[in-house]
């Protein structure tokens, strides 16, 4: 097992590293230190030495790949590329451009990041296994009919939709709930209703047809039909043998994204001003902040290599037919 | 796992219970919700701020972007300014309510002596000629008494050593903001203070933008920013600079080279506050920056407030300094400001307000609707929110509608001191340059682009429609006879935008008779650069398509980015650009320096943004630059004007109008466009907000129950079906 | 005429869909789901719509520069057909069918006054003299009259329509019906079983509610803004109609892009394994590990510097937003391949152990023939499914990435821009919120038809599901 997760740590190497060098081509290639400079200093007053100095400040006063200046192996460490990477690989992600350490914003935005993103998972997943249940229950009969039609409905709405219309109605005509905003601790809860619900309720669409095919797909399976056979109810049959084995599917699925639920949401966060990681990288891509942009894109990465990491384990762990090999 | 556990406690709880349990679960959760809702409503649902925050002096307001610096050195945008001012104290302030603008000691006790010296730094007499003053000598006495405010960095121990100046790897390693820093100290502000922030502006580390005007200014600043080029921050105390000294502990001088009478308005900015050197010393120290503990993000000043919480992520809190020296809110003011309230507070010490709290809000709909619920104090309005706000009254004035009016919100209205155009690139083959018929062009898109339209839509009529380069309130505006007259013409008593046969007969006089390009025989095409990417601003685009339509020129639109952008700028690249400039103080230069040639942008690297060069204008700016206002520098004001007119550099955009919208609690508020510091002037009625809030925010619960009902009617047809199918199965 | 890119990929797209069908014509293992599909009366009636989308998605893909002006102008032959709602601009917001501005202003009367009101608008219902009494009575017959027309229209359509057919059908059987017959088999009565086919007749009820509908908004909104007006007066109709070409393109032309890149990525990975797989599968996984957002958002940046240095290429709007469009379509495509790569790998790795190809290779068959013979016709159905359904989260992705600024340019017309605008609008007292709701109406039947449609698909071409029905 360690072996195995070791191995595994081993191969996610070279995944950041493509990542990296990936990233390292679209931002340097996009913009140039000199652009960032200016833009970070802003309109008034800008000359080249002032320039200079914020290059040499953030440590943007290399060459990109080759330092053909430097002797021995300085040629390829004093670069941009080698500084920034190396940095990013020991998870020091520096100063953004703006002159802010970044691990220090990001561990602080984590959290409301994760406020938010894990009541509307959690949430969703009961409710949506909930109604799946109930489809699969009545199948065959007008109700889940209705059932699917309601989903597509659903789903066929924009996201956006859901967070102007909640907004307007929720917070603005009936008064219930803040507008928007955040606050530390237990304060924190009034904020987030209205975000958690609409997060719940713009997934139900997908989430409920997901939930479903699985269980359909369970229902019919031989083993099923056997229990039924038995004498058990129908509800006993759902709940004592297809659920538990459905189960596996839906729980390596949320397995994967877990990690990833560090990156908070784009559109709800900015949205609702909760300041999490998703407004960070929002405001990041719109002041063109690249410093932050590329920690982001690796932490991303790197969350997603442990995500798929921690799928492979569960596996293990609620189904004892895979081995790790 | 906790999910395989929630689900089979879930399904034990199906199966033994059956349906009829899960209306009953879902009865008790709407109870449930019902109850702590009923539990909450004697508060306000929606309110968010703290409850315990509502019978408080807390003055709310917000913030859309976080602000890169608060280092007085470094920061120089109107968002960092609207934090630090309330910080940090130059010399001198702008007087809070009389007009026109005018500069007032703020820490010093009087205005400073103006001492005009020769080549050889001789005392010159009053009345001496221009050209004879090499030096002016500014002196400047400060108050005795004034303390910093409590800082870790002033902190010192019993032994009198400073506490927090050594500090070793452990410590800061454990911190992780300012407050970590319990003790605190004070100490009071000298002269040499101001001096050091002076050498600390020359220093290349700090990167101040005003470093490179102040080496045309100051004497000495060049030599000393190189002498200190390599050595660290901290390092420029102990080295002297010749245009500044303390001459004793009070009182420091300045001299500048040259006479510069505007001097006097960088004096009252933030970046001539003072700078105690303990700051430098604590915040230099390595491993702190990592922590953001950074002078950037906690300032150290002597003014009325200090920065108690600095998250720019979310919110920032000020709290009144309890060391703040003795400052009166003002006694004489404008003539009508008696009678509108303004001077009830005469006489009385600052602050009234004891803390501040900005929060960070960069959706307008959330914004304002929070601004309508009582939780922020004071608003702008946004071009969306405009028609809820005001409407126009039959003499074309403004006033607030009804429904605003009946929540006693107040309106304020003001012309700002900076000016929107559009500018040609004067390099340009096409509309720059100095010829005949590239004036023409200009002249015709100046009168074809119709921007008292533009004021209306985008604006709802929030601007005036510029004349020329200077905004109304700043010396050397007409007000009655200053009209454009390449665009406008007098008719029936009123200013009106020439009619459009005009521009084409410009037109067809600069060889393109309606639009048509004689090279390409179609339609001339010209390049409009932006750097609006965002959906908001292509209504815009469509508009400044429309205008140039209006004379057959088809317009193309280049949006790119902001760096983009200004590379283009930069090469010359560009065509016609919108573009805005903010009065960095009131004084005509400040705006006609846009369009002296030496500051051309592509040449020099200058403000100059759309590169005119005319030798007459740059002969006129020379002489009128040191003048005092006075009827010949009123004279040469106007040749420039017309100057600028003929040759239609820029077309002439508008001025916007700042609309400032404010509850009625919030009391001692004036427009003042120079001053950032005004937050100590301002008082709240707490009870009356408290009061108000409580009546506009009483939640409505009925389309919930609504809600909650139809979901259980939904449910009951299944209920029906489970059971029928359960007892088909039992059966 | 002048081709932008997007419209030659159109062009191409629906060359590659007719060759498509025409090399699928006779195949047996295609047919039967597609008579799947032709049964359900959901489907036809979501296909239905999706063509009728189509169709103006067509229409507004056909670029040319009209010959009478010299504005330079590029329109399509919709902007052509619509030229009157194009050019109908008023000065800014008027609500749906409405004869004046929402907002009230200053006027000066006719006898020089000023007075505090609503402004009649310049072209809507400027027809009418005096609209409080004259407007309903007017908007009332005009739909009428519109809908009359379109029910006369569909019925023309109906008639004509059944004669060929009749005179097909008599063709076909007196050609086919004695040989089948003497074969056994009882096809007239299947046939005829099929003229009275269910979905027939949905698809002919459907019909008979859109055209009509259609040629009523036509005729209305030559003499009212239908769904209002914008901020700066363009007629809101117009805009949510031009947005669905771009919802198409962008739900269509990714695929297309995205299309060769996964199949060939997924079938040589899975075909070939051992080093071949290693790296495919390195390539995607770490395409997919980066937060596709953050790819998008770069890129597009990237695109504007790409611009910004071309000037001379992109002189007018449309060919810039267009090359926008286009490059917006590419990235999506890279960062949505990797799912269908991966399915596909997994299903060639099954196919690879089937006998049938197990014995090819055992005779020799040249690999790259056992690709295309053997391996490529039995992973299409995956690549059908997946295409229609990534359709509509395409579509759907559109507004999330234009509310982030790294979407579609600005100046084109897209249900995300849209939306984006409108957010603003919602602030308003009274809330403007025609254009909201024209954006979700239309981007609502688009995606709902698409997403009934790639249930249908689904269930029809899913070897898994066929039992279901």
């Amino acid at each position: 097992m360690t072996q195995y997760i070791i191995r595994r740590l081993l191969y996610s190497l070279p995944l950041l590293m493509g990542v990296n060098i990936l990233t390292f081509v679209l931002f340097f290639v996009v913009n140039s230190p000199d652009d960032m400079a200016r833009m970070q200093l802003g309109q008034k007053h800008v000359t080249g030495q002032s320039i200079a100095n914020w290059k040499q400040q953030h440590g943007y006063d290399m060459p990109l790949l080759w330092n053909s200046d430097r002797e021995g192996t300085k040629k390829v460490t004093d670069t941009i590329f080698y500084q920034k990477s190396v940095g990013l690989f020991l998870f020091r992600f520096g100063v953004s451009d703006s002159g802010r350490n970044i691990g220090a914003d990001i561990k602080e935005r984590a959290w409301p990041s994760l406020a938010v993103a894990l009541p509307t998972l959690l949430i969703g997943l009961l409710v949506n296994i909930c109604f799946a249940l109930m489809m699969v229950l009545f199948r065959n009969s007008y109700l889940e009919h209705g059932g699917i039609v309601l989903c597509v409905i659903l789903m066929s709405i924009s996201s956006l939709f859901y967070i102007i219309g909640g907004q307007f109605f929720i917070g603005k005509v009936l008064r219930l709930v803040p507008i928007s905003g955040y606050d530390d601790g237990l304060a924190a809860l009034k904020f987030l209703i209205l975000p958690v619900l609409i997060g719940v309720f713009s997934g139900i669409g997908s989430g409920v047809r997901w939930y479903r095919t699985l269980f359909l797909e369970e229902v019919e399976k031989d083993y099923v039909r056997t229990a039924r056979a038995k004498g058990l109810s129908e509800t006993q049959t759902l709940f004592q043998h297809v659920l538990p084995n459905a189960m596996i599917p839906i729980l390596t699925g949320v397995v994967v994204v877990l990690p990833l639920l560090f990156m908070g949401s784009l559109i709800m966060e900015s949205f609702f001003s909760i300041p999490g990681l998703g407004n960070y990288t929002i405001d990041a891509i719109n002041m063109q902040d690249f410093a932050i942009v590329r920690a982001m894109v690796f932490l991303g990465s790197v969350l997603y290599v442990i995500g798929l990491l921690l799928t492979d384990i569960s596996y293990t762990l609620v189904d004892p037919r895979v081995r790790l090999s | 796992m906790t999910l395989l556990l929630m689900s089979s406690l879930l399904s034990m709880k199906m199966h033994t219970c059956k349906a009829r349990v899960l209306v009953m679960m879902l009865s008790v959760i709407f109870w449930a919700a019902s109850y702590s809702c009923a539990a909450w409503a004697s508060g306000q649902l929606n309110n968010p701020y703290p409850d315990d925050e509502q019978e408080q002096a807390i003055l709310y307001e917000s913030f859309s972007e976080r602000p890169k610096h608060m280092d007085p050195a470094v920061a120089y945008s109107s968002n960092e300014y609207a934090f630090i001012s309330q910080i940090y104290e130059p010399p001198f302030q702008y007087h809070y309510l009389k007009r026109p603008y005018q500069v007032v000691p703020l820490t010093a006790i009087r205005m400073p002596e103006v001492i005009y010296l020769n080549q050889k730094s001789e005392k010159l007499g009053q009345g001496v000629s221009d050209s004879d003053i090499a030096f002016t000598d500014y002196v400047i006495e400060i108050q005795s008494g004034i303390r910093f405010q409590p800082h870790p960095a002033l902190a010192k121990n019993i032994q009198g050593f400073y506490e927090y100046h050594q500090l070793d790897k452990a410590k800061i390693e454990a911190a992780t903001s300012l407050n970590d820093f319990t003790t605190t100290g004070s100490r009071e502000l000298t002269a040499e203070d101001y001096v050091y922030q002076i050498k600390r502006l020359a220093h290349p580390k700090i990167q101040s933008p005003i470093a490179e005007i102040m080496k045309n200014y100051i004497v000495g600043f060049d030599d000393f920013s190189k002498q200190v080029k390599d050595k660290p921050k901290t390092a420029v105390r102990d080295l002297p600079i010749e245009g500044a000294t303390s001459l004793s502990r009070y009182q420091y001088r300045i001299r500048i080279k040259g006479k510069y009478p505007q001097f006097i308005y960088w004096l009252a900015m933030p970046f001539f506050s003072p700078m105690p050197w303990e700051a430098d010393a604590f915040y230099d120290q390595s491993g702190l920056a990592d922590k953001n503990i950074t002078l950037d993000w906690f300032p150290l000043g002597t003014g009325p407030y200090l920065m108690a919480e600095n998250n720019p992520n979310r919110r920032m809190i000020l709290l009144k300094n309890p060391l703040f020296h003795v400052e009166t809110y003002p006694t004489e003011g404008e003539s009508e400001d008696q009678q509108k309230g303004l001077l009830a507070d005469a006489g009385k010490p600052l602050p009234f307000i004891d803390k501040v709290v900005f929060m960070l809000e960069k959706e307008t709909i959330p914004y304002w609707t929070k601004f309508l619920q009582g939780y922020y104090d004071a608003s702008g309005i946004s071009s969306d929110s405009f028609d809820q706000a005001i409407q126009f009254t039959g003499s074309g004035g403004v006033a607030l509608t009804s429904s605003l009016l009946e929540k006693g919100i107040q309106l304020q209205t003001s012309v700002t001191t900076s000016s929107f155009y559009m500018g040609f690139n004067m390099l340009d083959a096409t509309v720059g340059g100095a010829t005949e018929q590239a004036r023409k062009l200009r002249q015709a898109i100046s009168i074809a682009v119709d921007y008292e339209e533009f004021i209306s839509i985008f604006m709802n009529g929030r601007g005036v429609a510029a004349q020329g380069v200077l905004p109304p309130g700043i010396y050397g505006v007409d007000d009655k006879a200053g009209i454009n007259p390449y665009v406008y013409e007098w008719l029936n008593g009123k200013t009106q935008r020439k009619k459009i046969d005009a521009a084409r007969q410009l037109m067809a006089e600069a060889g393109y008779a309606g639009g048509i390009d004689p090279k390409t025989k179609e339609a001339l095409i010209l390049y409009f650069d932006t750097t609006g990417a965002s959906v908001d601003d292509r209504p815009r685009m469509n508009w400044y398509r429309k205008q140039f339509e209006k004379l057959g020129i088809k317009l193309v639109i280049r949006a790119t980015d902001y760096n983009r952008f200004q590379e283009k700028m930069r090469t010359g690249n560009a065509q016609i650009f919108v573009w805005g400039w903010n009065a960095d103080y009131p004084d005509p230069e400040n705006f006609f320096f846009l369009l002296y040639g030496p500051n051309s942008k592509v040449q020099r690297g200058g403000e100059n943004a759309s590169n005119y060069q005319n030798p007459e204008f740059d002969r006129l700016f020379e002489q009128m630059r040191n003048m005092d206002n006075g009827e010949p520098r009123y004279r040469i004001i106007q040749q420039m004007q017309e100057i600028v007119r003929r040759d239609a550099p820029w077309v002439f955009g508008f001025h916007p109008k700042d609309f400032l919208l404010f509850h009625g609690w919030y009391k001692n508020l004036k427009p003042n466009l120079m001053a950032n510091n005004r937050l100590k002037y301002t008082r709240i009625d707490t009870a009356d907000r408290a009061e108000k809030r409580q009546q506009w925010n009483s939640p409505i619960f009925w389309p919930l129950a609504l809600v909650g009902g139809m979901f259980v009617l939904m449910l009951i047809p299944a209920v029906n079906a489970y059971r029928r199918r359960f007892r088909g199965t039992k059966l | 005429m002048v081709v932008l890119w997007t419209d030659a990929l159109i062009y191409l797209l629906i060359a590659v869909i007719l060759a498509l069908g025409l090399y699928l014509r006779g195949k047996e293992h295609i047919q039967r789901p597609l008579q799947q599909i032709g049964r359900s009366k959901i489907g036809m009636v979501s296909l239905v719509v999706l063509l009728f989308f189509v169709l103006i998605g067509l229409l507004d893909s056909v670029h040319f520069k009209p010959a009478d002006d010299k504005k330079n102008e590029i329109i399509s032959l919709l902007d052509d057909w619509a030229t009157p709602l194009r050019e109908h601009g008023e000065k800014t917001y008027s609500a749906p069918f409405a004869t004046t501005l929402y907002s009230k202003e200053m006027m000066t009367m006719a006898d020089g006054s000023m007075q505090w009101g609503y402004p009649r608008l310049e072209f809507g219902g400027k027809h009418l003299n005096n609209p409080e009494t004259e407007k309903i009575p007017d908007i009332l017959q005009k739909t009428a009259y519109g809908l009359v027309q379109g029910l006369g229209l569909t019925g023309a359509f109906m008639l004509l329509w059944y004669l060929v057919r009749q005179t097909h059908f008599e063709r076909l059987n007196f050609i086919v019906r004695p040989e089948l017959v003497a074969q056994g088999q009882v096809v007239p009565e299947a046939r005829h079983g099929e003229q009275f086919n269910p979905s027939a007749k949905a698809v002919w009820v459907v019909l008979f509610i859109i055209v009509p509908l259609a040629t009523a908004l036509i005729h209305l909104s030559a003499y009212y803004h239908v769904f209002g007006t914008d901020k700066v007066g363009e007629d809101v109709f117009y805009q949510a109609v031009k947005s669905i070409r771009t919802g198409l393109v962008i739900g269509t032309l990714t695929t297309l892009i995205m299309l060769p890149m996964a199949i060939i990525f997924g079938i040589l990975a899975g075909f070939f394994r051992g080093w071949v797989d290693d790296v495919i599968q390195y390539i995607y996984t770490t395409l997919n590990s980066i937060p596709s957002v953050l790819l998008i958002a770069a890129s597009i940046l990237m695109v504007q510097v790409y611009m910004a240095n071309h000037e001379a290429a992109f002189t007018s709007v449309i060919v810039r937003a267009d090359m926008r469009l286009l490059f917006l379509c590419m990235i999506l495509g890279v960062t949505s391949w990797t799912g269908l790569c991966r399915l596909l790998r997994a299903e060639t790795l099954k196919l690879r152990e089937m006998e049938y190809v197990q014995a090819a290779q055992a005779l020799g068959v040249k690999q790259g023939t056992i690709l295309v013979r053997h391996i490529l016709p039995n992973v299409m159905h995956i690549v059908l499914i997946s295409v229609v359904l990534d359709f509509s989260s395409l579509v759907l992705a559109e507004a999330v990435l234009s509310y982030i600024n790294i979407g579609v340019d600005p100046t084109s017309y897209s249900w995300g821009n849209m939306i984006n605008g409108a957010r603003l609008e919602m602030a308003r007292e009274p809330i403007v919120w025609w254009s909201l709701s024209a954006a979700f109406v239309f981007m609502f039947a688009l995606v709902l038809a698409a997403n009934l449609f790639a249930d249908v698909v689904q269930n029809a071409f899913d070897p898994r599901r066929s039992g279901n029905e």
